[in-house]
């Protein structure tokens, strides 16, 4: 067995691990941390399977951002958690439920087990007309080009989460700021961290969104470690969330979906077919949309992560 | 036995491990967690596919790759919004339980008064 047979072992029992204690931990707000560890660790799994863009995704969203909304989340619960005397499931019914998921986790390792060696592959066709879109990067070529379509009303989804977000707010709330105010006097270790870092995490999140096109990386990624510096300068309360009726806000929200659609019908218009780029011209014309979704990006997922209002909203 | 198998391996693990957490833990967050476990097995799964469809000298066949992108994104703004719903349950009614039974008895302290 080589050096890098044995880390791989090593980490799939790591991941495995890591996972039974999210789901087996006494406490939700432990649990919440190791789902982030388990994140960070499955990005590894991701390098190893040669997806460094997933893995990139999986360690700023899965891990980072969705880890940040949990245990934000396990914190303003551990009241109910305290008040709560759940049961869960056991005897009986719970020998069934282990039975039952193990019997799925079998029949997948089994699919898993009998998958061939080579199988069927749309990377020829990817890697076939790559130049024509200007791009290094097969993946951003699948994501802004030739699906462009799906992420387009991808990017819709997390709007639209977004409402649903807010539309949670109570009726005098509505419109206004969510979270907590800017701190008189913030906590000088978490203010001293989102000061170093913020910075230094603006600059690799532009920098992911540029070398996306020619390297791993892209909108996705840039955009999201540019909202995790938004969402750590939030929590040092060196800043507080905007309100929620701005005018500005709610521009940026929907700006990477709409320059999208727009450039989506100008191909239909110029180009000969809906979300075709002219020749030639295609990677300015990529790049312009992605610049816009990671600005939608950047700023969707802190308010997502901030929650619906919780303030009146100043006039 | 190949990385990519035994990273599928996981991903199957994942899926079971997800699925019971789903199951049998009462709280919604931690349903939430588990819900997110699963998915996250799931696009594992899915990703061997892409390593298994490595051609035209690329590692991985990056159409798969970008979909669990995309997917990834998604299960965020999904578990955003149920936590939301979660956060905003407790803040209206003082607890969080989706126990029916708990639902038929009065609230053990004042709160409710959102």
């Amino acid at each position: 067995m080589s050096i890098l047979q044995a880390l791989d072992v090593g980490l799939a029992f790591l991941v495995f691990a890591v996972a039974a204690w999210t789901i087996f931990a006494p406490g939700a707000f432990a649990a919440t941390v190791g789902y982030v560890v388990y994140g960070l660790l499955l990005s590894l799994v991701w390098i190893r399977l040669f997806a460094v863009d997933v893995a990139l995704t999986e360690a700023a969203i899965g891990s980072g951002v969705t880890g940040v909304l949990l245990i934000g989340a396990a914190a303003r619960l551990r009241a109910a958690e305290r008040a709560g005397h759940e049961e869960s499931v056991s005897g009986l019914s719970g020998v069934f439920a282990a039975v039952l998921c193990a019997l799925v986790a079998l029949a997948l390792a089994g699919v898993v087990l009998l998958l061939p060696d080579q199988g069927p592959s749309l990377a020829p066709q990817a890697m076939r007309k790559l130049p024509e879109t200007g791009l290094g990067n097969p993946v951003t070529a699948v994501l802004i080009a030739y699906r462009a379509f799906d992420t387009m009303l991808e990017k819709v989804v997390l709007v639209l989460a977004v409402v649903g977000v807010w539309s949670l707010a109570a009726d005098r709330y509505w419109g206004g700021a969510p979270g907590e105010a800017r701190a008189a006097s913030p906590e000088p270790t978490l203010a001293f961290l989102a000061q170093i870092l913020a910075p230094l995490g603006i600059l690799v999140g532009i920098h992911v969104f540029w070398v996306g096109a020619d390297e791993p990386g892209g909108a996705f990624q840039g955009g999201a470690i540019l909202a995790a510096m938004w969402i750590i300068v939030m929590m040092a309360r060196l800043t507080e969330a905007p309100q929620t009726n701005a005018f500005w806000l709610r521009l940026a929200l929907v700006a990477g979906p709409v320059v999208f659609l727009a450039a989506g019908l100008a191909g239909a218009i110029f180009a000969g077919g809906f979300f075709a780029y002219p020749p030639g011209f295609a990677k300015p014309a990529i790049l312009f949309i992605e610049a816009f979704m990671v600005l939608s990006i950047a700023v969707t997922l802190p308010m997502l992560v901030a929650g619906p209002p919780r303030r009146e909203p100043r006039q | 036995m190949t990385s990519a198998t035994l990273a599928g391996l996981v991903g199957a693990a994942l899926v079971g491990l997800g699925l019971y957490g789903l199951i049998a833990n009462p709280q919604p967050l931690r349903k939430i967690l588990a819900f997110n476990l699963m998915g996250s097995g799931v696009f594992l799964v899915f990703g061997i596919v892409a390593r298994k469809g490595a051609a035209a000298g690329l590692q991985a066949d990056p159409v798969p790759q970008a979909m669990v992108i995309t997917g990834i994104v998604v299960a965020f703004a999904a578990s955003a919004l149920a936590v939301a719903l979660v956060l905003r349950l407790f803040e209206a009614a003082g607890r969080a339980t989706l126990d029916p039974d708990a639902w038929a008895k009065p609230p053990a302290d004042g709160a409710g008064a959102e």
